[in-house]
């Protein structure tokens, strides 16, 4: 073997070893199909043919996915692949980044939510959304929770927005906690009991839709199975969609899963399907931890 | 060797100590394994020769600097004849002034007595003498630093901390020298002021309501006995620092919310540094525009309205002094609002606030304590500001809350009271000492108030 030769070999070697590593190599084409079952019957919210840009550089490409009515569904896939971008297309948070670009359709119960007399100010009352470091204000507890309903005008009095307070922390299981210290700033609270607020901040303005950008990720194990918990209970009244770098914590929050690839929608299915018996590649390679 | 030459081959020891102990550290390694088994890095061996070199060789030249002329003094007159020696010490001064003129060669012999001439050239050999004493004194310093530093290089010699512990000391001494200057300015202000309250009582310039500083200097002088009442000059300086403020918070707190929230990178980047030229406008410039434009405008303007305005009016001190002042508000608000963290906008937005509400219901909120930080800032800015008012509000210190009317400051009476030919000792110019001694107080109640502010709300959103 010449040299050029055996240079030539180990580069290829190389190439192998990477692919099985390095996820970035394996690429869908475009007019790729998301294997399983991406639509459902009774659906909450639809998103058809989207597409994301960052300027010039494609985040999303061609995802349709519904959320099913009152159910939660996970959204996993590795840093960077779209997830939380398309999670922030569904209540328009995209919106205030200056070079963002989204195309497709969306709907809110068959209502467009990207169409010309949707206003987004009603769509986020309708879509919350809880984001993934906890964010309270610097205001105390009880005005942090007590602000969506006073910009949304819901409560016509005191004793009204007394209720809707305690309310909401009841149902974000905080109200125990700290009905003692309403008055106290909510940036003083723990990480958990911030997020939990932040739930209930959410909750307050009784959206229909709850968005979940990686709720817990900045908790520890004890603070993230109290709102994993809590996850499960909200189901009852409404639609949640969760994205989370945590597989486990798909597993034990979702009744779907949706695997996301470099902007692509790989596979959707039941969340026990999905985990026990993935049909993509991609799926089965990330959720066995062989990258991502 | 003047003081310039000693300094030089001061330096020239201290660089060629660093060298000398860099060698020396790889020579006393070389037995050892060589420079690993050094505690610290061959150039911290360099650095700690250097340091012995320079920093008691420079202690010794500036204390022989500082009382080299007392010395000399001092022995050249205790040799002069009684006579001298039982004159007053300030007529004792003159008398040695002359002799140390003529030993420089600045005055000829006529206008001296034969003592001084003796004395003149006792004082130009002490002279000539202390000059060699002192370099040699001070390169002998700096070469038994030198070697001092050198013989106690070993592998084992923790250099490193060495040199370390003695930078933290010089910054220290840097940092205690802006205090001590500090606290001169201020004793030196409140002595002389001492002084004024001697002549004027405490009493009657705090709270006297009539400002005129002209004294008569002889007998026979027509012209006010005086009355230093602070209160009209503290009124005008409110009164100009309340226009000044009306005009630049809404403008600046305003443009700083619309860039930072709502202009685009593009807008912001050229709009920003543009209003932060204005900034580096010299305020005598504003100060012509004010006396030239703005104030008969106002005139012109209130005439039309029929008012009566002087032609020099607190109110165009005030606008200019605004404008002067916005881009300050809002270049210092612009950077506390931008630092409020997205999550919270993004949490705002995401609860289907508008941008509106969210500015108004959670970034002011959370950026106020710096906003009002910022504005005390400019608020003592404002009372400082000179120039603006004496070209374009006047001098005379009228007590009044009328803005359209002459009024004066602090400042500007500082700078009346200091200007053309001045007698150290009269009241009229000692006023200006007390008038600084207050504004420094109110300046720095005002910085203390920011401070408090700034520091009991900060944090809150972290």
């Amino acid at each position: 073997m010449d040299r050029a030769e055996q240079q030539g070999a180990a580069a290829a070697d190389a190439t192998a070893t990477r692919r099985q590593l390095d996820i970035r190599d394996h690429v869908e084409p475009a007019d790729y199909q998301t294997i399983g079952t991406p639509f459902v019957d009774d659906a909450k919210m639809t998103a058809r043919n989207v597409n994301v840009f960052y300027g010039e550089k494609q985040a999303i490409t061609n995802i349709s996915l519904d959320i099913g009515r009152n159910e939660v569904i996970a959204m996993i896939g590795p840093s960077g692949c779209g997830k939380s971008t398309f999670l922030r297309t569904l209540n328009r948070m995209n919106d205030i980044i200056p070079i963002c670009r989204v195309e497709g359709e969306f709907a809110l119960d068959g209502e467009d939510i990207y169409g010309g007399d949707q206003d987004t100010v009603l769509l986020r009352a309708r879509v919350g959304m809880v984001f993934q470091k906890p964010n309270p204000f610097p205001k105390s507890i009880y005005e942090n929770v007590a602000y969506g309903p006073r910009i949304h005008g819901l409560a016509h009095n005191k004793a009204e927005m007394d209720e809707i307070v305690e309310d909401s922390l009841r149902r974000a299981s905080l109200f125990n906690e700290v009905k003692d210290q309403l008055d106290k700033p909510g940036t003083g609270l723990s990480g958990g009991q911030q997020q939990r607020l932040c739930i209930a901040r959410a909750i307050a303005v009784s959206p229909e839709v709850i968005l979940m950008d990686e709720p817990c990720s900045a908790l520890d194990p004890i603070a993230t199975a109290r709102i994993e918990e809590l996850i499960d209970e909200l189901r009852e009244n409404y639609t949640i969609a969760i994205v989370t770098h945590s597989m486990q914590q798909a597993a034990r929050v979702s009744q779907r899963t949706a695997y996301f690839h470099m902007g692509k929608l790989i596979e959707v299915g039941d969340t026990k399907q999905i985990f026990t018996m993935p049909r993509h590649e991609l799926t089965e390679n990330y959720i066995t931890g062989r990258f991502g | 060797m003047d003081t310039t030459t000693v300094f030089l081959a001061l330096l020239l020891l201290t660089v060629a100590s660093f060298f000398m102990g860099r060698k020396r550290s790889h020579a006393v390694a070389a037995g050892q394994g060589g420079a690993r088994a050094l505690h610290s890095l061959p150039k911290h061996y360099g650095y700690m020769a250097a340091l012995w070199a320079l920093l008691p060789a420079m202690a010794v030249l500036v204390l022989w600097l500082v009382f080299e002329n007392g010395i000399l003094a001092r022995m050249v007159v205790g040799d002069l004849p009684a006579t001298v020696q039982e004159m007053s010490p300030s007529e004792q001064g003159l008398y040695f002034n002359q002799v140390v003129s003529y030993a420089r060669g600045a005055t000829d012999a006529s206008m001296l007595d034969a003592a001084q001439i003796r004395a003149a050239e006792h004082y130009s050999a002490l002279v000539s003498s202390s000059r060699l004493i002192k370099a040699l004194l001070v390169l002998l310093v700096a070469l038994c630093g030198a070697i001092l530093a050198l013989r106690r290089i070993r592998p084992a010699l923790r250099a490193r901390n060495h040199v370390e512990s003695i930078l933290k000391w010089i910054l220290f001494s840097c940092s205690f020298l802006a205090v001590l200057t500090t606290l001169g300015i201020v004793l030196s202000v409140l002595f002389e002021a001492i002084r004024f309250f001697q002549t004027i009582p405490v009493v009657d310039f705090l709270f006297g309501l009539e400002w005129s500083p002209q004294m008569a200097i002889r007998a026979d002088q027509v012209a006010a006995s005086g009355s230093f009442g602070f209160v009209p000059l503290f009124v005008g300086t409110l009164l100009i620092s309340a226009v000044a403020m009306i005009i630049a918070v809404p403008v600046g707190l305003m443009s700083a919310i619309y860039l930072s929230e709502y202009a685009s990178r593009g807008f912001r980047s050229v709009t920003k540094p543009v209003l932060e030229i204005l900034a580096g406008v010299p305020t005598v410039v504003y100060g012509f525009f004010a006396a030239l434009t703005v104030a008969p405008f106002i005139r012109t303007l209130g005439e039309s309205l029929g008012l009566h305005v002087a032609s020099e009016s607190a109110l165009a001190a005030g606008l200019v002094m605004g404008i002067m002042i916005i881009p300050f508000v809002m270049s210092l608000s612009d950077d506390i609002i931008n630092a409020v963290p997205d999550t919270l906008r993004e949490a705002s937005l995401g609860m289907g606030a508008t941008m509106n509400e969210t500015i108004r219901k959670v970034l002011l909120p959370a950026a106020l304590p710096g906003i009002v930080g910022g504005i005390l800032l400019a608020v003592s800015r404002a009372i400082g500001e000179t120039m603006i008012v004496v070209m374009a509000a006047g001098l005379s210190a009228k007590l009044t809350i009328n803005p359209l009317e002459a009024v004066t400051t602090i400042t500007v009476q500082i700078v009346t009271l200091l200007v053309g030919d001045q007698e150290f000792d009269s009241p009229k110019t000692l006023a200006a000492f007390a008038l600084g001694l207050v504004l420094f107080f109110v300046t720095l109640l005002l910085n203390v108030i920011a401070l408090y502010v700034v520091r009991k709300y900060r944090e809150q959103y972290e």
